[in-house]
């Protein structure tokens, strides 16, 4: 007799905590400071509160954007700005190929592109910082970096072949309401050109750079940090005009308080 | 100007010239041995070798490799996603010689989930190539170096994590053959031992991921050549005739442990210790270092299986380092009789000690109570004497030992199963449709034990639960 009247009641309260000051598809997240998982010299990051796409940025949602803005067409976009394999899932500047999932994770975008579709929706790409801050999270946790379950799930993912083509949304929602983080594409950032990785992972050890994430020569009490290598490793690896089957994106903004 | 360089320059031909002529060893400095044209390299997948250099002079020479991380199997029933160079495990093999220009294409398909590089400990220059051949998905990267010292030499890919790449199966071998290439032999193979870890123990089936812990303690499930548990047995064995010369490129891609390579029944005549110039002969077991490598040849004079292991034995019998070469031909008794004889051995003297019973074996003091005694007995025994072929849960050894679970072998016969631990086995048997040919001996245990043991393996692993006395036990021995 209770229930239906209550669950409403409980919805409305939930949707009201989480609903204010949020952009729609937008996930709030309280800033704080963290231990990067790449171990800067074991200096706290700050982050300020922002916003994050709760969802990767789908094919669909891309194609109405290459619709709206013709120049980030496949035949029209600058050489400077995407490699060969930008956009490869369209059949022609506006259709996706009959084996693409609208609803999937867009990949096969240059960090020129996912620039641009997140400028022309009033955000703009999260920094690693902001990335890595809310994907340190699981369901429950702010920073279960330190489970086991945590890492594994991650490594696992990094495992499986072809998960870019799976729709979004069927991950857990994290402890920030944001999912996918883990578990379908890399993500673009903003500043993910900022690790110098030279690529000798072994030599970046006594570099240096205050950045020594590829380091190969870790010990056992830094397995947490295995997930965050690959990810550090990958983005060391791209460039900007680079377009990859496993690679998309999501946006940010800052929060309205912060502005 | 102009003069004084072309002076300069003809006093290095000519002294260079006069470095040929003096020594049959051509360059004293292999960075000087000029290329001619340019040549796509063989690449070629385990157990296989491109064709020798002979006498070809050094090229520039094309290596594609294409890195692929696919899922595939460990051993049966037992999944891993392997990251590969060439879609193998170890990765296809390079034939090179000395003074060659590599111009090394390294491809990451766009599939691929991660970036990944390639140090040849072949290159010399920093990181072995790893630097310059750092590439992500979907692209290719391209770098060259020439090969100044001859040797068989391992690859591998060095991006972070290292360990888990390698782990993961990014190895392989370069070879580098001397001016003038490697004697001719008869046969060649390309044989890698590598060691894996995976979240479930072994033979825990289904896809497995990778342990980062475990390779961490260098607690390896499987260790392994050529990638998988049967990589090399059975019907994938290698083969040779009789009078035959096989040489064995041999390399350990690790991560974590050192091979001590030995082919049971076989002596190494030569063996380029470690990959190099150094030759010893009549070598029985030789180390081959984690991310090193060794020439190995030997004359087959005589047929039969020849098993090759690692000698840290219980990898070989255990976790899978265990390949086959299997030598036809005409026996040759003068080298190895086979079994001549068989008989009682009665000891003479004061050391006279006093004989067993009933037939060689003294009946267990405590028989058996119950089916729970028996039971219980029945595993101490199969833990002592059938487990190292049998696997502690009776799924044998693919191609070697056949299984004792769910075996309708077992289940169609009691007698038969009775007769054969007590009189031994030898031939060609089909145990759930696969074929069979190994040795077992007759086991050495009383009508008790056989009864206990038997009745064991009958009521586990899905088997029809017969209850073996040693009634029973007895009357197949007394037929």
């Amino acid at each position: 007799m209770f229930a239906i009247p209550f669950r409403a009641v409980f919805a409305y309260l939930i949707f009201q905590t989480f609903g204010f000051a949020q952009t729609d598809g937008m996930a709030s997240i309280i800033g704080g400071r963290y231990v990067p998982l790449y171990g800067q010299d074991t200096s706290l990051v700050e982050v300020q509160d922002f916003e994050l796409d709760t969802y990767p940025v789908t094919n669909g949602q891309f194609l109405q954007f290459l619709k709206d803005n013709p120049k980030w067409q496949k035949s029209n976009v600058l050489k400077l700005y995407a490699d060969e394999n930008y956009l490869r899932q369209f059949k022609n500047d506006t259709t996706l190929n009959d084996t693409e999932n609208p609803n999937s994770p867009v990949t096969h975008v240059s960090w020129f592109a996912a620039k641009a579709y997140c400028e022309c929706q009033g955000k703009r790409l999260p920094t690693i910082d902001e990335w890595e801050y809310v994907a340190m999270a699981d369901e429950v946790t702010g920073d279960a970096r330190k489970k086991a379950s945590y890492n594994q799930k991650i490594l696992s993912w990094y495992e499986t072949p072809r998960s870019d083509e799976r729709s979004i949304g069927q991950t857990p929602k994290n402890y920030w309401g944001v999912y996918d983080l883990h578990g379908l594409v890399w993500e673009w950032t903003l500043d993910f050109n900022s690790v110098l990785i030279s690529g000798e992972s072994r030599k970046d050890v006594d570099k240096d750079s205050n950045l020594f994430c590829g380091s190969a020569a870790i010990g056992a009490t830094d397995l947490m940090n295995y997930a965050a290598f690959m990810r550090y490793a990958f983005r060391g690896s791209i460039k900007a005009r680079y377009s990859i089957k496993n690679l998309g994106f999501r946006c940010a903004k800052n929060s309205k308080e912060t502005l | 100007m102009k003069s004084i360089l072309k002076i300069l320059s003809i006093a290095l031909i000519l002294s260079a010239y006069g470095c040929f002529k003096s020594k049959k060893k051509v360059h004293t400095n292999t960075e000087d041995i000029p290329v001619h044209r340019e040549m796509k390299a063989e690449l070629t997948s385990p157990p296989n070798v491109p064709r020798p250099v002979g006498e070809r002079k050094a090229k520039k020479l094309i290596v594609e490799m294409e890195i692929l991380e696919k899922e595939g199997e460990l051993t049966d029933g037992v999944r891993y996603v392997f990251w590969t160079f060439g879609g193998t495990v170890p990765g296809s093999f390079i034939r090179t010689r000395v003074g060659d220009e590599v111009e090394f294409h390294l491809q990451n398909h766009p599939d691929n989930k991660l970036p990944h590089n390639i140090d040849l400990h072949a290159v010399t220059g920093p990181g072995g190539g790893a630097e310059s051949s750092f590439v992500a998905p979907g692209h290719e990267k391209v770098f060259s170096f020439k090969t100044l010292n001859p040797g068989l030499y391992v690859y591998h890919c060095a991006t972070a994590p290292v360990g888990m790449h390698i782990a993961n199966g990014m190895y392989g071998l370069i070879l580098v053959e001397p001016d003038g290439g490697l004697p001719i032999v008869d046969k060649e193979y390309y044989i890698m031992q590598g060691d894996f870890y995976t979240k479930g123990a072994n033979g825990e089936r289904g896809l497995q991921p990778f342990d980062m812990q475990k390779a961490v303690d260098e607690n390896a499930d499987y260790v392994v050549f050529n990638g998988n548990v049967g990589a090399l047995t059975g019907d994938n064995a290698i083969t040779a005739k009789v009078g035959e010369t096989v040489r064995l490129f041999v390399g350990n891609g690790g991560p974590g442990l050192v091979s001590s390579f030995h082919v049971i029944g076989e002596i190494f005549d030569k063996v380029h210790i470690e990959g190099g110039d150094l030759i010893n002969e009549n070598v029985q077991t030789t180390m081959i270092p984690a991310g090193g490598a060794a020439i190995v040849e030997f004359h087959v004079n005589v047929p039969g299986t020849f098993i090759l292991v690692d000698h840290s034995i219980f990898r070989a019998f255990n976790k899978g380092a265990l390949a086959m070469l299997k030598v036809e031909g005409e026996e040759n008794e003068n080298i190895y009789t086979g079994e001549q004889y068989d008989g009682i051995y009665l000891p003479e003297g004061p050391g006279i000690q006093e004989m067993p019973t009933t037939d060689g074996v003294v009946e267990s003091e405590i028989p058996a109570q119950n089916f729970e005694e028996q039971m219980k007995f029945g595993k101490q025994i199969y833990m002592q004497t059938c487990f190292a072929c049998h696997q502690a849960e009776g799924q044998g050894i693919p191609n070697a030992f056949p299984p004792l679970a769910n075996s309708d072998y077992l289940n169609a016969d009691v007698n038969r199963a009775i007769d054969i631990v007590l009189n031994g086995k030898t031939g060609e048997i089909t145990v759930n449709g696969q074929k069979y040919n190994s040795v077992m001996t007759r086991q050495m245990l009383s009508s008790e034990e056989i009864a206990n043991v038997l009745t064991y393996v009958y009521n586990n692993w899905d088997n029809n639960k017969t209850v073996v006395t040693s009634e029973m036990v007895n009357k197949v021995k007394n037929k």
